[in-house]
């Protein structure tokens, strides 16, 4: 891919994600944590990763699982979905109908100092997807972009996948909690009644 | 497999369900054939077949905090993909529990088995998991109760080993 990269994902993430309170949402390591803290201010439908680097998409494939009635996202960035890609494959092959993945991809590990990451040298990650049997996959690299990638993260036949291509503009700043057991039990008690 | 071998691994199965395990997660090991066979053909299961190991362990963990139960079945050499995985397990004192068909241990004809073989033990504990072995068709079901118990009741990583002894050593 050679587009330019225009979008910001400080207004692209909440631009796709829209009213995050009816979701469930996981997020990946770093960036995208910042992503959906800031968006959602931690509330407790929210999951955030703070290392375990490529958990996030499985982690929320196994919650789709326990939720069937329920759209779960998984907000990952380009480095964590490359760590774990494989996964992309297993969702092609399970089809979780209650799925849908936000790649935000600024092409570069932000967290360590803006290496240049794979999707800024040729990597597409839709094609990816869409190689790994994920039928519903968009690329969003402007505001047009924006609506049927919006309606596929809510709603879609099958698992969706959306690749949303951000310049190397900072997540928003946001000091989010890194105790997984109390983020934990405050999700289990908002869902089930029980941590 | 003879019919005897096979007798321990379908009242696994069977306890397993028992125990409310409704999701597995798999990358194919011959020790691990009667479970990934049963939960394929189980509708009131799910059955995911993976890439790598890792993929397993942040998907029990994420299976749980939507209030389900899994397990993770792999061979020893898996055990070496999922290190750093291991840690979401920890940090976050998600439940988990992984059967672990041994190889590299009694009998190991396939010295390329060896490294990660002898690894399983020390690498799981160094990550805060606890390992449970079951080397006789007898110790399976207690094993298995066990691991489950320790995992949902007491907030831990367990490894469930089925050894060599029991599965018996591959012919090279």
């Amino acid at each position: 891919m050679t587009t330019e990269r225009i979008l910001d994902r400080k207004l692209a993430v909440p631009a796709l994600i829209g009213d995050p309170s009816d979701l469930l949402i996981v997020a990946g390591l770093a960036g995208t944590a910042k992503d959906i803290a800031a968006l959602t201010d931690e509330s407790p439908n929210v999951f955030l990763m703070g290392g375990a680097m490529g958990a996030a998409v499985p982690f929320a494939l196994g919650l789709a699982y326990a939720q069937p009635a329920r759209r779960v996202l998984a907000v990952t960035g380009d480095g964590d979905l490359m760590m774990s890609i494989g996964i992309l494959s297993t969702i092609g092959v399970m089809q979780p109908p209650n799925l849908a993945i936000l790649c935000v991809d600024n092409g570069h590990y932000g967290e360590t100092g803006y290496q240049a990451g794979h999707t800024s040298r040729g990597v597409d990650l839709e094609r990816i997807a869409r190689g790994s049997g994920i039928a519903t996959t968009h690329t969003v690299s402007t505001d047009a972009d924006y609506g049927v990638a919006a309606q596929s993260l809510r709603n879609s036949n099958g698992p969706a996948f959306v690749w949303l291509r951000v310049t190397t503009e900072r997540p928003p700043a946001y000091k989010r909690n890194f105790d997984a057991v109390e983020r934990k039990a405050i999700f289990r008690r908002a869902l089930l009644g029980q941590a | 497999m003879a019919d005897t071998e096979n007798g321990w691994q379908q009242a696994l199965y069977d306890h397993l369900r028992s125990m409310d395990v409704t999701l597995f997660a798999y990358v194919p090991d011959a020790g691990h054939k009667v479970l990934i066979d049963r939960s394929l053909a189980d509708p009131g299961a799910i059955s995911v077949p993976l890439t790598t190991e890792a993929e397993g362990v942040p998907m029990m963990a994420g299976h749980h905090l939507g209030g389900g139960r899994g397990v993770l079945l792999m061979q020893s050499s898996g055990v070496g993909n999922c290190v750093n995985q291991f840690a979401l397990i920890r940090i976050g004192r998600f439940p988990f529990v992984t059967i672990v068909s041994m190889r590299g241990e009694f009998g190991e004809q396939n010295a390329w088995q060896m490294p990660m073989g002898q690894g399983v033990r020390p690498v799981m504990e160094a990550m805060g998991m606890h390992c449970l072995a079951a080397e006789r068709a007898d110790e399976v079901i207690p094993t298995a109760t066990a691991a489950i118990n320790m995992a949902y009741r007491s907030n831990a990583g367990v490894g469930m080993l089925l050894g060599q002894r029991l599965l018996g050593a591959k012919a090279f």
